[in-house]
This record gives structure tokens, sequence and C-alpha cells, in this order.
């Protein structure tokens, strides 16, 4: 049995009569690699480790945690547990994950490889992807941060009411931020590579495209505003994605906070429209065996051809939705006990290139890039409003740079007015995969 | 909270290969919150996180390392995985002498968070829950959270420094869904110090439930926001978020050491309308991005940035102002014994003008007025920024008048700073904020009087 999963059961082994015990236990072991003008800027080694603690009791429920494992910091940190659930109010719905049968899918997410490479080794990949990019192209006139991260993480959940599960991962990432320069304008764009093991990345492609995305805003300039048809690039539609499966959480309904509460078996979106949570994905870096409260990752589907067909859950939502849990807990480390959300959504993909995409759009906006989604989506009203930067679409063709926009519409406006979809699917490192989103008719807001 | 001769052995053991400069950062830290959602309260979380960060730079490299291990073996680890880390090579034994023992300190706050009652703290939750419920029945969802910390800090650098704090936050906040015909709307209001229980002698918890609950109720009658360039009018306290994204990342040393700000080489210039000044100032007691020390061991300061729009200053931490021959300016800060630290900001406000805000209100004959300002983001390189409008409305002839739903607004910084064409004597800091960098969060605070941008670009769907 692994370390973690010991020291788990331990605690949760330690529940009175009439009290439920839940130990989440994880450890995280890092290595970041900053790389500058050569030479490496910084190296972080970083191990964290820790443990959180639920309890449940005549349905009040108290959280505490600490960030060392020692024998005495476990029981101080039931012992908390157990008095901060004294100052909550009961509900009958609240309890820990239980055990339902479904099996924890067959998924290799750790490398062993990763053990092989040596800290030089990773120095090499940090300081070879700033030369790449630098030499990527003659425009590129600095780095704001050329970088190797990976991570050895291993957790374990254990519960008075049987449920034991544990999982090890590795994950390993370049991501270089490049910045390019055309008499006094500058403009920046980033590129990455991800893998399980370093093996896996290529910091050349990351150099070219962080160097492609920086030299392509080059000239931009901020049109006036119209109501046109938006391409979203993969990296943008992924990050759509990650709202949208917010709003379809069973916690966000159940709580009056979600624009699409209340809704299922309608036809929410475009009927060319299906989109799944799929942990069990091992294309996806967001893969996963177990959620946060022990129970295997499955796959559940949340719009099927435009038809909202059900709602993320943890063990709380789907009790109180008279339904179950999806394997859909998620947690944001030790110090917080279990929320839900998504972890590997996508949408089901079409045919068609993005250059094909582009070529039927008379007057158009590619999107490359976002900012602010999230301080611009209202995901109660479903309001949003985001920065944008990227190309003009002109009979057909990509045209001049634009920056410095707006893109606003609804959640619900954008889902029902899609186009077209992509054929090009793309996992990245966050919660959705990427893919080419045609949308009509969206405000653009510029001079 | 450790040994001195500890820390001058770990120091020693950091420099053991060789090295510049070695430091030792202890940290703390207690935290509890408590949270009301739907109706009841719903959980309440406590926790501690203790442990030591230890960097070694050797030339332009950093080595770190951090545990939780405060004892001699587990800091001994950390240190030599730190020098290994920044390859120290050259080697001889340098032993490192503190040269004075730390000054103990007392925290600021006068009721430290644990000796108050959680069902003191609770207590709080309910009180605004009703108030907000009070408000009418269309308001269909609340949900409050109080939050405190105090998190002790020890810094010791191989220069012979160390240092301690004792930094008490406290936070309340609250959020309003409002059911209308027109859908759901969303109000909040939330208030953070550098300061103990004593946040509530001042904070009327059932005031802000009820001003939350307005805000919702009062966006159910919002219009669209308009699409387009025009005058932007911001409300005392609700646009220092303008000035953190215009400029005052661009401002910070590590950034502009890159090249990767706008403001890079500026210094002397007139970069705004000379009616800016800007300062960031960690030294204002109370708060939220208050400290008696940074997370390098430097007292606070109170840094002049802008002055009547010549750019006077970067901030600065102790890495990039030793390589400069200068003192850190105070900006040196992490978010915990597991981070590096590097130039943040702490309290960044625009000083107050001289004329009257409604007089700036009745010179605008159409725009947006925008009483509260949500998160934003900045691109340091290209200056570019955006950031959400959480309660606004538009000026017609020279009037406030209808609420507008939410938006983004974008800009670009030096362009901004050089529109600012009004500035009212009514200065008010605004609601805490956490700001992120590198994937680090810490504690801000922000502040303006009332102030007029002749044109930024309002991202709504209206025509």
């Amino acid at each position: 049995m692994s370390e973690l999963l010991e020291i788990a059961e331990r605690i949760a082994g330690w529940a009175k009569a009439g009290e439920q015990v839940e130990a989440f236990v994880s450890r995280d072991d890092e290595t970041e690699v900053r790389a500058y003008q050569g030479e490496v800027e910084s190296l972080v080694r970083a191990q964290s480790q820790g443990v959180g603690v639920r309890v449940v009791v005549e349905g009040r429920q108290g959280y505490a945690y600490a960030g060392t494992l020692d024998d005495q910091a476990l029981h101080d940190t039931l012992q908390e547990a157990r008095d901060n659930a004294t100052f909550a109010e009961p509900d009958a719905f609240n309890g820990l994950g239980e055990p339902d049968g479904v099996l924890v899918p067959d998924l290799n997410l750790f490398a062993e490889e990763l053990a092989g490479y040596s800290i030089d080794d990773k120095v090499a990949l940090a300081i070879e992807l700033e030369r790449a990019t630098r030499a990527a192209d003659p425009r590129i006139s600095g780095i704001e941060s050329a970088e190797y991260i990976d991570s050895v993480y291993e957790s374990a959940v254990a519960t008075s009411g049987g449920l034991s599960a544990t999982t090890r991962e590795t994950g390993c990432y370049v991501s270089a931020y490049a910045l390019a320069e055309s008499g006094d304008e500058t403009q920046t764009g980033f590129g990455f590579s991800i893998g399980r093991h370093p093996g896996e990345l290529d910091p050349v492609v990351a150099a070219a495209d962080a160097a492609e995305r920086a030299t392509r805003l080059l000239g931009a300039s901020k049109p006036p505003s119209e109501r046109l048809t938006v391409v979203l690039d993969p990296w943008v539609t992924a990050q759509f994605l990650g709202i949208v499966g917010h709003t379809l959480t069973g916690e966000a309904v159940l709580k009056g906070r979600s624009l699409f509460a209340g809704r299922e078996g309608e036809m929410v979106a475009h009927p060319s429209i299906t989109l799944v949570d799929d942990p069990t994905n091992p294309a996806a870096f967001t893969a996963s065996l177990v959620d946060g409260e022990g129970l295997a990752t499955r796959r559940t589907s949340l719009l099927v051809d435009g038809q909202l067909t059900g709602y993320l859950h943890n063990s709380y939502s789907g009790r109180r939705s008279g339904t179950a849990s999806t394997g859909s807990a998620v947690r944001g480390g030790f110090k917080s006990g279990p929320g839900v959300g998504a972890r590997a959504l996508s949408l089901v993909p079409g045919t068609a290139s993005q250059a094909e995409l582009i070529a039927g759009i008379d007057n158009g906006f590619l999107v490359q890039g976002v900012a602010g989604l999230h301080s611009g989506v209202n995901p109660v009203s479903g309001d949003f409003s985001t920065g944008a930067e990227g190309l003009r679409i002109r009979n057909g063709e990509l045209a001049e740079p634009i920056r410095e926009v707006t893109i606003a519409s609804t959640v619900q406006r954008l889902l029902l007015d899609v186009l077209a979809i992509g054929g090009d699917l793309e996992w990245l490192p966050m919660s959705a995969a990427g893919v080419t989103l045609v949308v009509a008719d969206v405000t653009m807001s510029g001079a | 909270m450790l040994d001195q001769d500890l820390i001058s052995e770990t120091l020693t053991s950091a420099l053991r290969t060789g090295g510049d400069f070695a430091e030792v950062f202890v940290e703390d830290k207690r935290s509890s919150s408590a949270l009301f959602d739907d109706g009841r309260v719903e959980e309440l979380t406590s926790g501690r996180d203790r442990g030591a960060g230890i960097r070694v730079v050797v030339g332009d490299t950093t080595g770190f390392a951090h545990t939780a291990d405060l004892s001699a073996d587990g800091l001994r680890t950390a240190a030599e995985a730190a020098a290994g880390a920044a390859r120290g090579g050259g080697g001889g034994t340098r032993v490192v002498a503190i040269g004075a023992p730390a000054q103990d300190v007392t925290a600021s706050a006068r009721i430290l968070p644990e000796t108050v009652a959680k069902a003191t703290k609770v207590g709080l939750l309910t009180l605004a829950n009703e108030a907000a419920r009070s408000a009418g029945s269309v308001i269909s969802q609340v949900s409050a959270r109080y939050g405190d910390s105090r998190r002790r800090i020890l810094v010791a650098n191989s220069d012979g420094l160390m240092a301690q704090d004792d930094q008490v936050r406290t936070l309340f906040s609250i959020s309003c869904v409002a059911s209308g015909d027109t859908g759901l709307q969303t109000g909040r209001e939330s208030t953070g110090r550098t300061v103990g229980f004593e946040l509530f002698d001042e904070t009327d918890v059932e005031e802000m439930g009820r001003r939350a609950a307005q805000r919702a109720i009062t966006k159910l009658s919002a219009r669209p926001a308009p699409s387009g360039s025009m005058p932007v009018v911001v409300g005392p306290g609700g646009g220092g978020v303008l000035f953190h994204e215009a400029c005052g990342h661009g401002l910070e040393a590590d950034l502009v050491g890159k090249a990767a700000s706008v403001f890079a080489g500026r210094v002397g210039e007139q970069v705004a309308s000379p009616l800016v000044t800007l300062i960031d100032d960690g030294t204002m007691a109370g708060e939220w991005g208050h400290f008696a020390i940074d997370d390098e061991g430097r007292p606070a300061g109170h840094n002049v940035l802008i002055e009547n729009g010549v750019l006077t200053d970067y901030m600065w931490d102790l890495l990039r102002a030793r390589k400069e021959g200068r003192i850190s300016s105070g900006n040196g800060r992490r978010q915990s014994y597991q981070h590096l630290p590097m130039v943040r900001m702490t309290n960044t406000y625009i000083t107050a003008g001289d004329e009257d805000p409604a007089a700036i209100i009745a010179d605008t004959a159409s725009g947006v007025y925008v009483a509260q300002l949500g998160g934003g983001q900045v691109n340091t390189a290209t200056g570019d920024f955006v950031f959400g409008m959480t309660e606004a409305y538009l000026i017609e002839d020279g009037q406030i008048t209808d609420p507008i739903r939410e938006g983004n607004l974008i800009g670009n910084g030096p362009e901004v700073l050089t529109r600012i064409d009004r500035l009212g004597n009514d200065f008010a800091m605004g609601s805490p904020g956490t700001c992120g960098k590198d994937g680090q969060g810490v504690p801000v605070g922000d502040g303006t009087p009332t102030l007029r941008v002749t044109s930024l670009t309002v991202g709504g769907t209206a025509g």
C-alpha cells in the first residue's frame, strides 16, 4: 500500500460512531527551470504535501487541513475538522462519496521515464527552448519567459465508509513567451509543448508557435465596431468551454447560479453541438483515475445534438438532485474540500480544417487570444465580453492583424449561433480540449 | 520562530559550495474561513501551513528549495538542494553571522482571530444574509464568506539581515443573485483589511448585505452595455484596478529588466496626464496590501511611481535592485514559503485632484459611469489591458441614467494614462484584491478619486 493511502486510511479509521470521516492526502514533487539569455535564471526544487480532513456529523460538515503529515498534525487536523463541523448548519444531503461499483479506468498516467532525466537534462531543455524561440524569427526581440516544469503527483482518499483510492501521475511541459518587435511596436505570443515525460516534449514546436503568434500580430490596429462572424482558435474555444463546463455543474445549478438551471431536456445549443466530459480519455492531459472523493472517473454527456442531457455531480449535488455522483468531485489541493467540476471536456469535432472553414467566410475575425474572459463572464446571466486579438478574415483569407477590441455576446447566443466545428480537436493543458469554432453575428467593439 | 544559531547554520550550509547570496524565509500561517450559502452556514474550514524557503543566488542564477521540516536536518537538506540548484561551484566556506537579532514583533491587529469564538464569526454571516434577503423577494440566492489569516514570517539573509513580521488579515464578502423577468443578475460587496476582528467595529455587515442585494436588483433593469470608444467616468475607489493594470504591472522592475514592459527606459519622461500622481504604498496601516516588512525583509515603502505625469521610478525587489546597485523599494513579495519572491504591488493609488465629482459627470455629454470595476488583466509588453465592469451606468446629457449589463473595458496603458482629463477631490480606497502574477497570488489594495478617461473601448453588445 502506498504511504499516502496508509495515512488516509489511518485517519478514516479514527472515525467515531455516528461520524463520517474522509481524508485526502497529496504530495507533489516539482522541478521548475527558467532560462534567460542562455543561462539558468532560476531553478526550483519543490516538494509539497499535506492533508485535508472532512467530517460530517448529523448532517453538519467541517473541514481542516495541514501542510505536514506528521502524526500530531494528522490528529490535530481531524480534531479541528470535528470542531468546525459543530458550527455548520445541518443539511441532510451532506455526506461523503459512497462506493458505486464503477471500475477505475485502465489508464497509465505515470511515466517511469521521467525519473531517468537528470536536472542537467531539464536545464538543457529550458535553454534549448529559449534559444530556439530567439532564433525562430529575426523579429523576435526578447523573451519574457522560457521554462521547463515537471511534476510527480500522488494522492490518496479514504473514507470511513470504505472508499479507498490512490492516483499517481507525471506531467511536464515547456512554455515560452516571446516578444516580437517592429519599429517601436512590441507584440507577444506564447507556445508550449506538454507530455508525461520530457521525451514527449518538442521545444522547437513550442518556440515556433510562440514566434508565430507574436510576429503575426505586428502591425495590428483597432478596427471600428461591427457585428461579424468570429472563428475561435482551438485555444480560445477551450477557454470558453471551461466557462460552459462551470455552468453545467450540479453545484451551480442547485444554488441558482447557472444559466442552465432547470433546462434539462431543452435545446440550448445548435444541433451540431455535442459536449462530453471524459476524464477516462487517455489523450487528455487532465485524464484522471478517480475524482476528489475517491470515486472512479467516467464519461458524462452534457449536451447531445444541442440538447441539455445532464449535469456534472459530486456526491452531495448528486444526492440532492435525486441522482448520483458522476465522479466529478474536484479539489484545488488539500486545502479545500471537494467541489464539482469538469476535467476533460470536448466537443465532438467536425471534419474541416481551420483553413477550409476560413475559406468560406467573407468578413470575419480569427480570434487567436482572449484576455479577461473570467472577469468578463457572468455565469449566472450568461453575459460575456472579453478582450480579443487575432487576424481579420476577408474573402476567405487571413488578412491584417487586429488588437485592442472586445467580443461580446451571451453564452446562450454563442452556443446557438455556432456555424461550424472544425476537425482539429486538440488536447490542451486545461479542463477542455480545443477545436476551431465558427460563430455567427458576434459584436466586436473597437474604435 | 527559529533559533538564531540554526538560521546562521542554515545560511552557512546554503553557501558552502559558493554563492553570492543566501536567504531563509520562514512562514507559519493559520487561516480560517466560514461560508454561508444557499440558506445556511455551509462549512467552516481552518488550516495551518508552516515551512521555510531557501534561496541561493550565484551570478544571474537563483536556486530555490523549500521544506515543511523546520528541524536542523530538514533545513540543511533544503539549503543543500537550493545550493545545488544554483550550482554554486567555487567553494570555500563562508560563515554567515546574523547582524542583530530580529526584534520581536507584535501583530498590529487589536483582536487576533484565534481569540474570537467561531460562533461569533459565523453569526456575522447569518446577519448579512438576513439583511440581504430583506432587500426584496427577488433576491434568490445569497452567499457570504468570512475569512481571516495570521501569517508570521521571519527573513534572514547572508547580508546579516534578520527581520520578522506578524500579519493579520480579515475579510468579509457577500454576493447576491436577483431573479427577474430579464434573467438572473448578481451583486457583490466586499471588505478586507490588514487588521484583526476589530474590522467589524467599523464595518456593518448588514449594510454590506443590503448594498450587495441592491446592486443585483438594480442590474435586473440593466440595458445591454454600449460598444465602441467613448468617455468613461470611474467613481471613487472603483477604478484602482485600472491603474493596477494600465501601468502598475508595467512598472515592476523584473518585467522592465526584460524589456517586457512598455515603460522600460522611460524614467523622467511624461508618460501620463499632468493630473496623474501614482503611488505604491505598503506602509498604509490597515489597508489590504499593507505589511511592516516585505517577504525579503525590507521595510514597506511609500514609493512615488508617477509624479504629475512624469515617470519617477519603478518598483524593486532585492534581486533586481542588487543588479542595479540600489536598494529594494520594499516590493519583494511571495505567496508562501513555497514560492520565490518577485516584484509585486502593495497598495497602489492615484492621489486626489481638486474637482467636484458632480461637475465631472455634468460635463460629460454621453458615456459610461463605472461605479465598480471587476478583475482585470494586462499584457505588459504591449500595454493592452482589459477589466470587467461589475456596476456601471450610462451617462446621458451629463446625468447618470440607466444601469448597464456587465461587459469588459479594453484599452492601452500608455494611451489611457495620457487621456485622463478630470480628477475629483473624493479619494477612496477600493475593494480588497488578489493580484496574480506567474501563478502566485498576493493581497493588494488600490484607490482613486473620481476620474474621467476621454476615450476607452466599452465592450458591450448594443449598437
